[in-house]
């Protein structure tokens, strides 16, 4: 299969500049990605996960040739993307989640024509394609409301429409879930699969939410402080990071930390204990049971370990790990 | 390049009708502009009540300058200067939007920020140009309306390499935008006086540096006959043809480092 993004060493460093007295500014420089090399493959969806500050979209900035790496190789559908960046934009599609490429004040049906003259699709093409994503993403009942108008689902709706209306090989999103419902993350993630099912369209796509890279990708690639720190199968990553569950409990009264056998408490604050299990070998139920047992409780939650969490276990397993083992994938 | 145009005049399209849900400021905004642009004019008027002429210029001569110089002013910042809102988008990160697109990025700002109320601005300027040509001892053959359509044509072209290579500036420095007003609109109130009446130092400036002079004294000094103190040849209208070339290439030259510099630094 052919390779569709392929990234060699590629550094970035920012000069930042800060103020050191009256006058003068020290100058320094910050590396946003540092020596970070993957590549994808045609049909391939590929979550690029990380805390804020990642990473994650300067690596997306220079995939899709807004920015410029300061040290290695780049290259997208066989194109070097800041060298090829005109042609490349008839590719690839581009959604960011916080801002939007629509034309805020006019019905989302003129943003689809002003795209179609714009990327020059011929017309049949284009009419076939708006008729699927209409029909797909149910816009049919807003293509004639202004985009200001619409709520933040049917916007993304539109936004993933407009970025794929000129069939691009590639789509890469930056957080396209972000501050979306449960109903229009459901759609968003189902329109993307079937449209990397059906088409073939290769997707990368950035997220802080580990719930899009379960529903949606085989792989996955997680970034922390610019430095790639997994690269594998969503599927084996979970089985070996992801079966841990918190129960967070609220009791009547504050208390020591429940001595426990099916789990074990984390901390304490108050009346509030968080206790931590392991799904594999007890069911939230049996932790649930015991702690009732144990005490009056008034009220509970579990909670699934979120990103944060999973990469400071990654550096844990690396530090007791052997080294040069790398993270076990 | 058609092509270009086309998007260019369909996204201007949008831009308007974007527009025209907001009539009342749109027609508020049309009626400022016009006004503030014949204001200018009626203090050049008031002047001409106090002296009797302006450098040896009067009042028509004066007017004919004035139209050469707003003119090309107003055409420039209806079409181009809506250039300037780059910094605004470089710094919300919103300039990334015309990167990702298959059009010239300075084609798209220009029309994603077009503002048809600066059209409020042609209105009066082509009013004192039709009066100022209708009094001035000038014999408008076919030879010299063609000098004055040559001078509003590379006037709006050096007025529009100004404002983009004054915009350019923010994808280096933040915050430009009331600095290169300076320049820009500076400039414009500079151009509408007769050159000989600056010290040598502005004239030199606008000579050389920001080459306005080109724009309206030059042509006026070709097409009347009044005094001529600097005794600037007639023939040095024709060099605002390469003059207007010249500035446009270092202005695109700008845009294009200026994306490059971008790219590398992500502000």
């Amino acid at each position: 299969m052919a390779q569709v993004v392929r990234l060699a060493a590629v550094d970035k460093t920012y000069a930042v500049r800060t103020r050191a007295g009256r006058v003068r500014r020290r100058r320094r420089e910050v590396r946003a990605v540092s020596d970070v090399s993957f590549t994808i493959e045609s049909g391939e969806m590929v979550g690029y996960v990380g805390p804020n500050g990642a990473g994650k979209s300067t690596t997306i900035k220079m995939i899709t040739g807004i920015l410029t790496p300061s040290a290695g190789r780049i290259e997208v559908l066989g194109l070097t993307p800041t060298v090829d960046r005109r042609r490349l934009t008839r590719r690839i599609g581009v959604v960011f989640g916080q801002r939007s490429q629509l034309w805020w004040d006019l019905p989302l049906i003129d943003s689809f024509e002003l795209l179609h003259h714009v990327y020059r699709t011929e017309r049949a093409r284009h009419d076939a394609n708006l008729a699927a994503f209409t029909e797909r993403l149910d816009l049919g009942g807003f293509l004639d409301v202004p985009v200001r108008q619409l709520s933040l689902g049917q916007r993304m709706r539109g936004e993933l429409t407009a970025a794929l209306l000129h069939d691009p090989a590639l789509v890469v999103l930056d957080e396209p879930t972000i501050g979306l419902d449960v109903v229009s993350k459901y759609a968003v993630r189902e329109f993307l699969s079937e449209t990397n099912r059906e088409r073939g369209t290769t997707v990368l796509l950035t997220t802080h939410d580990l719930d899009d890279v379960e529903h949606l990708c085989r792989r996955m690639l997680i970034i922390d402080r610019g430095r790639v720190l997994l690269d594998g199968a969503v599927d084996r990553f979970k089985a070996e990071h992801g079966n841990d569950r918190t129960l967070v409990v609220d009791l009547e009264s504050a208390a020591e930390p429940l001595p426990l056998r099916t789990g074990q408490v984390l901390r304490t604050d108050g009346p509030r204990q968080w206790i931590r299990f392991d799904r594999r070998r007890t069911s939230a139920a049996a932790v649930i049971a015991e702690v009732t047992a144990a005490g009056a409780v008034r009220d509970l939650a579990i909670e699934e370990p979120d990103i944060e969490e999973l990469i400071r276990r990654i550096y844990a397993s690396r530090t007791e790990g052997s080294p040069g083992d790398g993270v076990g994938l | 390049m058609a092509d270009g145009l086309r998007v260019y005049r369909l996204m201007v399209a949008a831009k308007i009708r974007s527009a025209w849900q907001y009539r009342t400021s749109f027609v508020m905004f049309l009626f400022a502009q016009a006004t503030i642009t014949s204001l200018e004019f009626v203090t050049i008027l008031l002047l001409f009540d106090v002296v009797p002429d302006l450098g040896g210029w009067d009042r028509r001569e004066v007017a004919l300058l004035y139209g050469l110089a707003t003119l090309p002013f107003a055409a420039s910042d209806l079409i181009i200067s809506p250039v300037e809102r780059l910094s605004v988008h470089v710094r919300a990160g919103t300039f990334d939007r015309f990167l990702l697109r298959p059009a010239s990025s300075l084609l798209q700002i220009c029309a994603m920020e077009f503002e048809l109320r600066r059209i409020g601005k042609l209105l009066p300027a082509v009013a004192v140009l039709w009066w100022a040509m209708a009094g001035v001892d000038v014999d408008w053959t076919p030879s010299s309306v063609g000098l004055l359509v040559l001078a509003l044509t590379s006037g709006t072209v050096i007025y529009s390499a100004l404002w983009i290579a004054t915009a350019s500036l923010s994808f280096w420095i933040v915050a430009t935008q009331e600095a290169t007003n300076a320049v820009t609109y500076g400039g414009q109130f500079a151009n509408e006086y007769p050159l000989h009446l600056y010290p040598g130092w502005i004239r030199a400036v606008l000579g050389w540096i920001v080459p306005l002079a080109f724009v309206a004294y030059v042509p006026a000094v070709a097409l009347l006959d009044a005094p001529n103190p600097l005794a600037l040849p007639d023939d040095l209208v024709y060099a605002s043809i390469p003059v207007a070339a010249a500035t446009l290439v270092v202005s695109l030259r700008l845009w294009s480092l200026g994306i490059r510099h971008y790219q590398s630094t992500g502000s």
